[in-house]
């Protein structure tokens, strides 16, 4: 609401007057970034990425309570025995939020080729998950387990195949960050791998929430 | 798609060469809004087409039609008529009422109120278009594929839509193509969602706050809040449906059914109840998608040409706010004779009602804007007045609606598609229109005809009011919705008088809306060409020049000293404060 | 300051658009309270909801009158006449006031509605209400009534044959179905309390009398239950009132409201029917 005279000048002195301060020296680059967009503050990355968390929650919170309503309404729920391979890949996901969380820091540090290592293991481990998650979706189907089988089983193949499909975006998000050239970009690889480390955690919780769903669910 | 400089140019933010750069995959949020904008003018012509045509069959449905009406000539079948109103409806809300006030005007306009070069991220919003793109054409394909279009309405209700072509003609692959295209639609709705909030909450430029912001702005805000946290819901329930028609699973489909003699013996255990439900949490949020960019547009236009600030700024935010919060809370009023619980439908119905109540603060303050104003008529003010006037209308019939009671009468009745037209396809065309009207000089650099505008206007809004009113009556009597004739019933046959007179005023109304293509069209050429500031508006995109440079501000930063609105401010040096203007130049400024 | 717009103030729009409004709340007042659109109600909550529909009407008509013709006042009065505008930014008194009405009134009214849906759905059927299942199908309704054995013989989905007239697919080896009437139409007693259960054996439909005030969906895979009492005798339609396909608009049916004997009359009628 307008205040005085003097309290304009007062916001625009202090400088805080904005949520933008999109200044054309900005971005978190010094300024010379050349990749022909106007920059932003560094903080609408994480802002972008707190919206973006928050439409994909929604997302899974559709299906989970699809789960609930559905296990609680008919007389053919039928309750899968997870396949054991489910507790392992859990495992090697969490060891992966370690390793990206020690790879960030280590670029943060400066030690590109201690980032190198740790990032690539996380890639790593997380192919290692989702190949995981397509041996517990064959251990399944030989016996004879399938998607269409009981609600219980729909619901595990939806939920960990959404889930599979995120982290594979995921993958792709930490192999961009490894392997493009960040001269020309609006942000910096310690930025963007910042943001994918964020994203990371998410799936690796989002994983956890969905495993207590299907095993405690049942 | 990103354009690289080749010189050291630092942070230089260069235009774009090349047609297919500047046009087709632009990452410029005006070429993007204008995308959007097309796309929604291209729809919403589509839309009417199929509208009138079964204004058509409804009153002669036995007629044979000619073959450059109707493809191939002959009579229009009741699955036809169906197919018709499903395709009319989806492509109505999806593509018409979530794009052009949002992604279009919002597109083009927000970065720019707010101070910025660009949203957030212009590669991401270019994809947004693109993906909305792709998902009109599948949307479109089922037009062309065998079976043709879905017959379940845009609600898309299993089992009806989840058995496939058992259920009915197009329900096989056209019903497919329907899940697949909003399912796609969804994707580009939170992308879109995403940009819109980051760019709000952090590129506004220096003295920009939060309650500087103008009031469409807000509105564009908590409308991206809705979408992002609804359309995820609708793709979660896209992909069950999906799944039951090709997959065998059973989310929405209990055993048992017979179609036609036929046992459907593959799907047990699912509940039908469980989509409506998915749907409607997502499907109340959607309309007011549609309309809170329109109250944000008709608050700034009523205020502009009043000459008068917004009455009660904070009320309208706080009014807006609530309205997107507890449209989270009433979806069930879409479902109170589903099957759900009474108990239920009773809580739903408070909440309902509770909604009328932000919404009569916004009517208040519109007539408080106007109240001891001086009020100058253009084009785009009429629009955003009989805005108002259809918002009041179309939301006070909502109350009969939200009482379970009287909905044990109405529900499914005409009276529901007078209530929902009327508030929706109306009041939301309308801030649709003003904001073409409004903007138009800024975007085009040239004015549209005001005689022509003012005879498109008067049309409009006689035209709109003389087909949905009606509907209201059709709805006492008992006549259901859906149905593409009144022969099946009786007590329809009657009602036929006041159905010939709707389809009259659609055809005289939709044929007026030529007016606003020919307008365009001829003022995008030969129109007076338009100033910087033609409204004498307060805003920062009357700051710049019209059409605006690509980079906006030309790599400047705009610096905003005052609200939105200081309009008529007492012992001012004119009778507007520009928001930009530097205090010292504007006599005693607030 | 000058007017700068050429359309400022123009006192032929405003006089226009004020007069449009004016005549367009006139009429639309007059048609929804001059003319009786709907049947007059049979049943005993019809009447709570047509009288809680007055209140409605008659509140939100109140609203709307004052609204459009403020708007319409406000239009002609203070169109662009060269004069100075009164500036304020609001008003916190009247918004806390007029917030406050509007919450008394709009959620008044849902409260003080909810007896009439009360009585028509919060209580189940009085004891000894006669029971009609009622199944909707693509594209028909049928009535079964379970006979004067007084039980419902089993149905088995597999055994609908519509075209060998089995339609709800009775039984043959239950006794309980043999005394089973199924029809086409509906009838029931005058004055007593008939208890319907609803139910679809494909898609979902919906089954709408308007002269009872009732409407409820059949929806696949429950069978729901509602009650009414109609007090007028009379031949009314049945309409489906939810979209199931190409035949939505001719699912009609016909609900005989009768004299208790004509309806034993009847009853007999059908039994008579049923002998191999």
């Amino acid at each position: 609401m307008p205040g005085t005279l003097t309290d304009d000048i007062e916001i625009i002195e202090a400088g805080h007057g904005g949520g933008g301060g999109g200044v054309p020296a900005g971005g978190d680059d010094g300024g010379d970034s050349g990749s022909g967009l106007p920059a932003i503050p560094r903080r609408a990355y994480f802002t972008a990425m707190q919206v973006g968390l928050a439409g994909i929650v929604m997302f899974f919170m559709a299906l989970t309570s699809s789960f609930l309503v559905r296990k609680g309404l008919g007389t053919d729920w039928v309750a899968i025995s997870l396949p054991p391979v489910l507790w392992f890949n859990s495992l090697v996901l969490l060891v992966s939020s370690a390793t990206i969380q020690l790879a960030g820091r280590r670029l943060e540090a400066g030690d590109v080729p201690s980032f190198r290592y740790w990032w690539g293991l996380t890639i790593a481990l997380g192919l290692l998950f989702l190949s995981g998650q397509v041996i517990a979706w064959r251990q399944l189907a030989a016996q004879g387990v399938f998607l269409s089988s009981n609600p219980d089983s729909s619901f595990f193949y939806l939920l960990t195949a959404a889930h599979g499909v995120h982290l594979a975006g995921g993958i792709l998000a930490l192999l961009y960050v490894a392997f493009r050239r960040w001269r020309r970009s609006r942000i910096t690889q310690a930025t963007a791998a910042a943001l994918a480390g964020i994203y990371w955690h998410f799936m690796d919780g989002l994983w956890l929430f969905l495993l207590a769903l299907l095993y405690l669910g049942r | 798609m990103v354009t690289h400089d080749s010189g050291g140019g630092g942070h230089q933010h260069h235009p774009p060469s090349g047609f297919i750069r500047k046009w087709i995959f632009s990452v410029d949020h005006k070429v993007i809004g204008l995308q959007y904008y097309f796309l929604a003018l291209f729809s919403v012509f589509l839309g009417m087409g199929l509208s009138l045509l079964m204004r058509i069959h409804l009153v002669w449905p036995n007629a044979q039609l000619p073959s450059w009406l109707w493809p191939g000539g002959g009579q229009m079948t009741s699955e036809e008529y169906l197919a018709l109103m499903t395709m009319h409806g989806s492509i109505m809300v999806f593509m018409v009422l979530t794009t052009a006030p949002q992604s279009g005007f919002g597109n083009y306009i927000l970065p720019i109120q707010l101070g910025a070069a660009d949203m957030a991220f212009p590669v991401l919003n270019m994809l947004s278009f693109w993906v909305t793109f792709v998902s009109l054409v599948v949307l479109g394909a089922a037009f062309f594929v065998a079976g043709g279009p879905p017959i379940s309405g845009w609600t898309a209700y299993p089992p009806l839509s989840a058995l496939g072509q058992i259920a009915g003609p197009g329900q096989g692959t056209g019903q497919t193509l329907w899940v697949i295209g909003v399912g796609i639609f969804c994707i580009a709705a939170l992308l879109g969602a995403l940009n819109f909030i980051t760019t709000t909450l952090d590129l506004r430029t220096k003295g920009m706050t939060l309650s500087r912001m103008p009031l469409c702005v807000w509105a564009w805000l908590i409308t991206a809040i809705l979408g992002l946290l609804s359309f995820g819901v609708l793709l979660a329930a896209c992909i069950l449906l999906l799944l039951d028609r090709t997959a065998g699973t059973s989310f929405f489909i209990p055993g048992g059914l017979v179609l036609t003699d036929t046992p459907v013996t593959n799907h047990k255990g699912g509940s039908p109840l469980l989509w409506q439900h998915l749907f409607w949490f997502f499907g109340h949020p959607e309309v007011y998608i549609a309309i809170l960019p329109g109250m944000g547009v008709a608050s700034h236009i009523l205020s502009t040409f009043a000459r008068k600030p917004v009455f009660g700024y904070k009320a309208m935010v706080a009014a807006m706010s609530a309205i997107g919060f507890l449209g989270f809370m009433v979806w069930g009023h879409h479902m109170f004779m589903s099957g759900m619980s009474p108990y239920s439908a009773f809580a739903f119905s408070l909440m309902t009602m509770a909604i009328g109540v932000p919404s009569a603060i916004k009517t208040f303050n519109w007539l408080g804007t106007l109240w001891g104003g001086k009020i100058q008529f253009n084009t785009a003010m009429l629009f955003a007045l009989g805005f108002v006037s259809l918002f009041v209308t179309g939301g006070l019939s909502g109350l009969f609606l939200a009482q379970p009671s009287i909905d044990l009468y109405m529900h499914d009745t005409y009276f529901v598609v007078a209530h929902f037209h009327l508030i929706m396809g109306v009041a939301a065309i309308f801030g649709i229109f003003a904001a073409s009207y409004f903007w138009f000089p800024k975007m085009f650099g040239r004015m549209l005809n005001e005689g022509m505008g003012k005879i498109h206007f008067w049309f409009t809004f006689a035209g709109v009011y003389a087909i949905f009113m009606p509907m209201h009556f059709l709805g006492l009597a008992g006549h259901p919705r859906r149905y593409s004739d009144t022969t099946g019933v009786n007590y329809l046959v009657p009602l036929n008088e006041v159905h010939l007179f709707i389809t009259i005023a659609a055809l005289i109304t939709i044929t007026a809306q030529i007016l606003f293509v020919i307008n365009f069209i001829y003022s995008l050429k030969a129109g007076k060409k338009a100033s910087e500031n033609p409204w004498n508006a307060t805003t920062l995109e009357w700051s710049i020049p019209s059409p605006p440079p690509f980079d906006n501000f030309g790599g400047q930063e705009p610096v905003v000293y005052r609200g939105a609105y200081e309009y008529g401010v007492p012992d001012a040096a004119d009778d507007y404060i520009p928001q930009h203007l530097a205090p010292a130049k504007a006599g005693k400024a607030h | 300051m000058e007017r700068k717009n050429a359309e400022a103030g123009s006192t032929a729009v405003a006089c226009i658009l004020a007069l449009f409004l004016t005549v367009f709340t006139a009429v639309t007042v007059y048609y929804f309270v001059a003319i009786t659109w709907f049947p007059p109600a049979i049943t005993a909550f019809g009447a709570l909801i047509d009288a809680q529909y007055h209140r409605t009407l008659i509140i939100t008509g109140i609203v709307f009158v004052l609204a459009q013709l403020g708007l319409a006042w406000a239009v002609f009065r203070y169109r662009d006449q060269g004069q100075k505008v009164t500036y304020f930014e609001g008003h916190t008194g009247m918004e806390m006031v007029w917030t406050l009405a509007t919450l008394v009134m709009f959620v008044g009214l849902g409260i003080y509605g909810e007896r009439a849906w009360a009585e028509a759905r919060f209580n189940e059927a009085a004891p000894g209400a006669l029971q009609v299942e009622v199944t909707g199908m693509q594209f028909a309704w049928n009535f079964r009534y379970a006979g004067p054995d007084g039980q419902w013989g089993t149905i088995r989905p597999e055994l609908i044959s519509a075209s060998t007239g089995n339609p709800v697919g009775l039984d043959p080896a239950d006794a309980n179905g043999r005394d089973d009437v199924v029809s086409p139409v509906m009838y029931v007693p005058v004055n007593r309390e008939v208890e319907v259960l609803i139910r679809t054996q494909d898609v979902t439909h919906d089954f709408y009398v308007r002269e009872l005030r009732l409407k409820q969906d059949a929806v696949p895979g429950l069978v729901i239950h509602l009650h009414f009492n109609a007090t007028v005798p009379g031949e009314y339609e049945i309409a489906c009132a939810e979209l199931c396909g190409l035949g939505h608009q001719r699912m009609r049916s016909f609900l005989n409201v009768v004299p208790q004997e004509e309806y034993d009359r009847w009853m007999q009628e059908q039994l008579a029917l049923l002998q191999p």
